[in-house]
């Protein structure tokens, strides 16, 4: 186990620092100039050197780099160009509303996702059952900035039962929660009905079923808890998938996390601030990965850790 | 003999916001204000912040040497109670308002002033408004870091007396702008880079909170040294906020001002429902939107192209893609501009007399080229709006939608044949005719990674232009304009940009905020002027 762990570990370092080339080397060959942001409109070419030497973006890349992954092992993500901030400043600040989000937007995908997968399992080849599985296409191809503003338009300003955006309660939770919830929810149930369908015509169902148990019983205690696995490993990959629909959602519902600080950053080419996002992204999709692969043996004893 | 320019009593009275011709109703004291936006606050370091959001909020936390009267474009004493200016135009000397304290209690002294422009002046700030201090003696060794101005000092702790190393009649304007305004070393060398997080001024308001990606929070300064002033208690920045977001909420009377404006795609329903319409205010700004064209390539070295272009586009077409959110523009400077000139009737809109252009050129059957413009709405609604008028005589304009930062990148750069300077290019840092010329038409600017586009460069021009700056007599302040006014009718004659609107600014205000409209489409504190806007009973 310490061991798979370790060897998991250093896996993860590995691919963190490949992220964090690849991440590097993209915005070093991006047709936009850091410095003419940071200079201004009335900046004289002296001063531009200037700014550009007091940077370090005068340096070959493999300096640059090489000074950056040196600072990010002193724990130091580098200064915002723009906001003269530190980025792990920025970062702490937005972690725990994006942290909070995650989790109660997985809740919700999850929650769905697995109630309307097992429902259709049930029905199969019925009419509830195709509704339900045009249902999850149509959310998973939903426009997520469509989806939001209309959740915010119905939920917040025609019924008033929620605020318009913001951050602080649990009514501001729901909203956003809920959407990246309904649009996350159909691959969960996709994945559940399928692996329902699998496990329930496996043979210890018919043997429970033989044995005269209930309906109830064999599918909350027999078929639910073998046919999730599949569902356990898909929460680890979705924390990647997650961050995309966070930005658009974090914008619409004004939640200060770190997808909006991203989005920003994008749009200022605020270097420094986009590789931190990048590797928080990257770390919290590596942790994903782990806990789904450490979790599957607690749940399913039949596989092994190796 | 020196000119005593503004006395000390017509500079108290100036200074009065009761007599300020903004104010047109019967200000109430206390409240507060909720103003949204959709991005953070960059910074409040005044030597830093380069955009309008900051630079509202820098306004009202500091105070420079000179200032604006509220909602206009004249300029009137800040800090400085009186000044003169040398018969040769070469030094100014400042007398300070004695008596006004920083946020930390400490008075301000002439070596503060010393000291805050020597920092926006110093490379290791990295102020992007270093260049705007370049006529001041002994600049260039300042820029390069190698110690103070020459040209600044304190004789005495009321006093502040600059030499200029040339005559330069935007002068007082410089002292106007942010990166001049005064901030107390003791506080920037505590805060260190975070200065801009810990901001401490002499200004109407200081930072009472900064919750990062969520609020500032600035409350009212007590001692302010304008009496009376300013109205509110307190106003409260949201940021993170989408516009559309915000204008819901601004609706429902959740928020006073959605800083952003209206958005586009909510314009007309806004202005269509009386309810709401009636909270807009409109205004001039100091704006125009412009095309673009790299007079070093073929085929727009010649002239002649570069006017068919300016005859080929429909103007009142393009502010109409807008929703009317502008007027049509016919020379660089905007109405509200000193200097715009009143009887020019700019290029006309003549597709038939544009082809005959082009064949003069030698482009009969026109060209192919390259449009840049920023991905965001509405500009790249407005570059088709000119690409289907430049294809009706025969240029055919690929258009080139790019992210606001690359297309900076290829304009400095010369890569970009054409560009749509919409959401990028220039609003005015200060209200005067000099400031649409030296990075955007002249020389200067014409260089690689400069912000002059078309790399347009007239040395006769440039020459006129310091001619006319030279003037800094105020009694000879319209033969300046005059010169300026020229200097644009020459810039149109070579026609390196193609004028195609003035945007007119709408500020959406909730139906509880007080003060005259001016104050709402101020030209110089935007979307609001903070200090004088007051909560009506």
């Amino acid at each position: 186990m310490l061991s798979y762990i370790l060897r998991r570990l250093i896996q993860s370092a590995l691919i963190l620092l490949g992220v964090s080339f690849i991440t590097f080397v993209l915005l070093y060959v991006l047709p936009a100039d850091p410095v003419r942001q940071i200079a201004g409109r009335s900046a004289t070419p002296e001063t531009v050197e200037s700014i550009r030497r007091q940077l370090g973006l005068d340096q070959p890349f493999f300096v640059q780099y090489g000074h950056y992954l040196w600072n990010l092992l002193h724990g130091d993500l580098g200064r915002s160009y723009l906001q003269k901030t530190e980025v792990s400043a920025l970062l702490v600040s937005r972690l725990p509303a994006t942290l909070l989000l995650m989790v109660a937007a997985i809740f919700c995908e999850v929650a769905i996702g697995l109630t309307l997968g097992v429902i259709a399992a049930l029905y199969r080849g019925r009419a509830l059952d195709n509704m339900l599985m045009l249902g999850s296409f149509v959310t998973v191809s939903a426009p997520q900035f469509v989806v939001a503003l209309l959740l915010l338009y119905v939920f917040s300003v025609k019924l008033g039962w929620f605020p318009i955006g913001g951050y602080g309660t649990f009514a501001h939770l729901v909203l956003p929660a809920l959407t990246l919830g309904i649009l996350g929810s159909g691959w969960y149930s996709r994945i559940m009905r399928s692996s329902m369908l699998d496990v329930l015509r496996a043979d210890f169902i018919r043997t429970a079923r033989a044995k005269g148990l209930g309906r109830g019983r064999i599918i909350l205690g027999h078929a639910l808890p073998n046919a999730i696995l599949p569902i356990i490993a898909m929460i680890g990959i979705d924390i990647g998938m997650f961050m995309s629909g966070i930005v658009v959602v974090e914008s619409v519902f004004g939640w200060p996390g770190i997808g909006q600080l991203a989005w920003q950053a994008i749009q200022r080419v605020d270097i420094p601030i986009i590789m931190g996002v990048t590797l928080v992204s990257a770390v919290a999709i590596v942790i994903g990965n782990l806990l789904a692969d450490l979790v599957a043996p607690l749940i399913d004893p039949r596989i092994k850790l190796q | 003999m020196k000119k005593l320019v503004l006395s000390t009593a017509l500079a108290a009275i100036l200074a009065l916001p009761a007599l300020a011709p903004a104010q047109a109703q019967e200000a109430h004291a206390g409240g507060n204000m909720i103003v949204t936006y959709k991005d953070d606050v960059a910074t409040l370091d005044p030597a830093i912040g380069y955009d309008w959001q900051n630079w509202s909020m820098i306004k009202s936390v500091f105070d420079g040497l000179m200032d604006y009267e509220p909602g206009t474009t004249t300029l009137r004493p800040g800090l400085a109670e009186s000044y003169e200016i040398s018969p040769d135009g070469l030094t100014y000397t400042f007398k300070l308002r004695p008596g006004v304290k920083f946020h930390n209690g400490r008075e301000m002294t002439a070596e503060d002033v010393v000291y805050s422009i020597n920092r926006a002046v110093d490379p290791a700030t990295q102020s992007p408004g270093q260049g705007f201090f370049g006529m001041i003696a002994g600049f260039d060794e300042a820029a390069a870091g190698k110690g103070p101005l020459s040209g600044l000092s304190a004789p005495d702790a009321g006093t502040v007396v600059f030499t200029l190393s040339r005559p330069d009649a935007t002068f007082l304007h410089i002292m106007a702008l942010n990166f001049s305004y005064v901030v107390p070393k003791e506080a920037v060398e505590a805060a260190g880079a975070d200065f801009g997080k810990k901001p401490v001024g002499t200004g109407a308001f200081k930072l009472a909170e900064w919750t990062l990606g969520q609020r500032l929070v600035f409350e009212k300064n007590p001692d302010y040294w304008i009496k009376g002033v300013p109205y509110l208690d307190s106003f409260t920045v949201e940021v993170g906020q989408e516009p559309v977001v915000a204008l819901l909420r601004a609706q429902k009377g959740e928020i006073d001002i959605p800083g952003d404006g209206i958005p586009p795609a909510k314009f007309v329903e806004v202005m269509g429902d009386p309810e709401q319409a009636k909270l807009v205010v409109e205004g001039g700004q100091l704006h125009t939107g412009y095309v673009t064209m790299n007079v070093t390539q073929p085929p727009f070295d010649k002239v002649e192209v570069r006017r068919a272009v300016n005859m080929a586009i429909n103007k009142d077409r393009i502010v109409q893609v807008i929703n009317g959110r502008a007027i049509p523009a016919n020379q660089p400077l905007p109405p509200s501009m000193p200097g715009y000139t009143k009887d020019y009737a700019g290029y006309p809109f003549d597709q038939e007399g544009a082809k005959k252009l082009l064949t003069e050129a030698g482009y009969a059957d026109g060209f192919d080229t390259e449009l840049f413009v920023m991905n965001t709405d509405p500009n790249p609604r407005i570059a088709q709006a000119i690409q289907q008028d430049l294809k009706a005589i025969g240029i055919k304009a690929a258009i080139k939608s790019l992210a606001q930062a690359n297309v900076i990148e290829a304009g400095g750069a010369g890569t970009a044949p054409m560009i749509w300077s919409g959401g990028m290019a220039w609003i005015a840092d200060f209200p005067d005719p000099a400031n649409f010329y030296g990075p955007i038409l002249g020389c200067a600017g014409a260089v690689e990674g400069g912000w002059n586009w078309s790399k347009y460069c007239n040395k006769d021009l440039d020459a006129k232009a310091t001619e006319a700056d030279s003037i800094v007599d105020p009694a000879k302040a319209d033969e300046r304009l005059a010169k300026w006014s020229e200097i644009y009718m020459d810039v149109m004659k070579d026609a390196p940009w193609a004028p195609v609107f003035n945007e007119q600014r709408f500020t959406l205000k909730s139906a509880r905020m007080g003060g005259a409209d001016a104050l709402y489409v101020d030209p110089v504190s935007i979307p609001v002027n903070y200090d004088y806007v007051f909560i009506k009973e």
